[in-house]
């Protein structure tokens, strides 16, 4: 937390800049061409999308590099295994924190939404818990390779191999269900695809369909995510 | 109760055994020193003792606590200074102090209220609101001492403590590690320092591939292993000189382009020396203990 408030300036403008500068540019820039998506206007079916989106990039690189950098380069966590902590504390601090960090980028964006008039119903306001759902899946994954990482240059393979993709297929800018079937498949066993299913009805104005598959999903990713993070962050200092 | 108790401690990493069969024992108050060739064993040892490893064999009990099942509790009464500084450089020199002792468990009020404290006995007075870089390496490792005690500990490990800090520092870090064993704490340190070793230390162990070969007070040691007085020699025609040396001191040793003579007193060979050589006539000291029980050559 006191590290967030001197960083700020900068937190603020990288996490949330990028996102709503394209959730604007593409939003109105596209949504002037497009006719209503799955019953919404074009920006607003993308806002859903965009919410989910900056969260998990927010919560990914909070894990992975501000981890990395307190973890390798600054030997913090070393620092602070000589008071009386576990590694393990410090897993679930680092990820609770990734997804705290994360919930702020998702919920302004959410006040984006709303004070835009891209939100209709009281129902938006239950995509704060679902932000927060996203945020700490992503935070867990993203941990694991922060203590899996040997150098910086490993976050891009995740970053590239991964991120962009399930971006791509998880029905942020059009809907998924237009992919062929074998990439849906892929797009329903990643999480990213599943905090759209939930966000993007409340932001509609409806309850999200199938809502306790989607969050069924979102917490197994998390789980797994804390386990194997705490897994191979004992393996890595314990040598 | 000893501060420090290590029994027959043993630890591999695949197939090579880093530490072969330890005992040390550490007595509350005293400044022990672990001394040692790189790969020796010492960092492990340390971290066996901390806790933050799991032995292969043997028992550790720190504080009176067995460790590593019990390491936590005993961590709460100890205080590291890591041999490189990993001060958060995010936080001024205070924030550092406040932010470190929360992970106690103490009270952010009391850790505020001890801070004057601790910046006195860092000679850092006046500069809680300093940022990290803005301190020279001597003032980080003050500042990494102080970080150490914030929790009050009983124990503290130090890992190379002044290494690479110029003399003022140094005399200044020795002076307050031996306030602290003044105050009752005990220390263990390891260092490649020999002038430090022999400072500070009441009792040293010296570790080699992973075993203690020898432990004792610093006098005891030079006395038990070592020839009371030393000369080195070098220059143009040492070779020829140590011929002559050989016949009057009981060892004489060439190391490279110099030539060591041990002996109860080398004074006689001194007259030999002429023309271009130079010599440096001296007592024994740990170093040339070190260096014979550990040998000269490299450890890579």
């Amino acid at each position: 937390m006191l590290v967030w408030r001197k960083l700020i300036a900068a937190a603020v403008l990288s996490n949330l800049a990028d996102p709503l500068i394209m959730l604007f540019g593409l939003g109105y820039g596209l949504g002037a061409l497009l006719p209503s998506v799955e019953g919404m206007s074009y920006i607003a079916f993308f806002a859903a999308g965009q919410l989910c989106t900056a969260t998990m990039f927010t919560a990914s690189f909070e894990s992975m590099f501000s981890g990395f950098s307190r973890m390798h380069g600054q030997k913090t966590w070393d620092a602070i295994l000589y008071a009386p902590l576990k590694i393990d504390d410090i897993v679930v601090g680092e990820i609770m924190w990734a997804a705290s960090k994360a919930w702020l980028t998702g919920s302004t964006i959410l006040g984006v939404v709303v004070v835009f008039g891209l939100a209709s119903s009281p129902w938006v306001l239950l995509a704060l818990p679902a932000a927060f759902l996203v945020g700490l899946a992503f935070a867990a994954v993203g941990l694991i390779m922060c203590v899996l990482a040997r150098g910086w240059d490993f976050f891009s393979f995740y970053m590239t191999l991964v991120m962009t993709p399930m971006m791509m297929i998880s029905g942020v800018f059009f809907p998924a269900e237009q992919l062929p079937a074998p990439l849906l498949a892929v797009a329903k066993a990643l999480p990213l695809y599943h905090g759209v299913q939930i966000v993007r009805p409340l932001v509609a104005g409806g309850p999200p369909v199938d809502f306790w598959l989607h969050a069924g999903v979102l917490l197994a990713y998390a789980a797994a995510g804390f386990a194997l993070a705490i897994y191979f962050a004992r393996r890595r200092f314990s040598s | 109760m000893s501060a420090l108790v290590a029994r027959a401690l043993r630890k591999s990493y695949g197939a090579t055994e880093v530490v072969s069969g330890i005992d040390l024992s550490v007595e509350p108050g005293e400044c022990f020193g672990l001394l040692g060739p790189n790969g020796a064993g010492k960092t492990t040892t340390l971290k066996l003792c901390l806790g933050l490893i799991e032995p292969d064999g043997g028992e550790i009990e720190l504080l009176g606590e067995p460790v590593p099942r019990r390491a936590r509790e005993a961590r709460a009464r100890v205080g590291v200074v890591p041999q490189f500084d990993n001060l958060d450089p995010d936080f001024t020199v205070e924030e550092n102090l406040v932010v470190y002792g929360r992970y106690f468990r103490i009270p952010e009020s009391h850790i505020r209220q001890r801070i004057p404290g601790l910046l006195e006995f860092a000679g850092l007075a006046g500069r809680g609101d300093s940022r990290i870089a803005a301190l020279s390496g001597g003032m980080k490792r003050r500042l990494t001492l102080a970080r150490a005690l914030v929790n009050d500990p009983q124990l503290v490990f130090m890992d190379e403590p002044t290494t690479g800090l110029d003399p003022q520092a140094r005399h200044l870090i020795w002076e307050r590690l031996r306030r602290l064993t003044q105050e009752g704490k005990t220390l263990v340190l390891t260092t490649h320092f020999m002038e430090e070793a022999e400072r500070l230390c009441g009792r040293l162990a010296i570790m080699d591939s992973g075993r203690i070969i020898t432990q004792g007070s610093p006098r005891a040691l030079i006395a038990e292993h070592i020839e009371p007085q030393v000369l080195e020699v070098h220059g143009p025609g040492y070779e020829s000189w140590m011929e002559r040396a050989k016949s009057l001191a009981p060892r004489v040793e060439r190391v490279g382009d110099t030539v060591y003579c041990y002996g109860d007193d080398v004074e006689p060979l001194l007259k030999g020396i002429s023309g271009d050589l130079s010599y440096l006539h001296r007592p024994a000291s740990l170093e040339d203990v070190f260096l014979k029980l550990t040998g000269r050559d490299l450890r890579d």
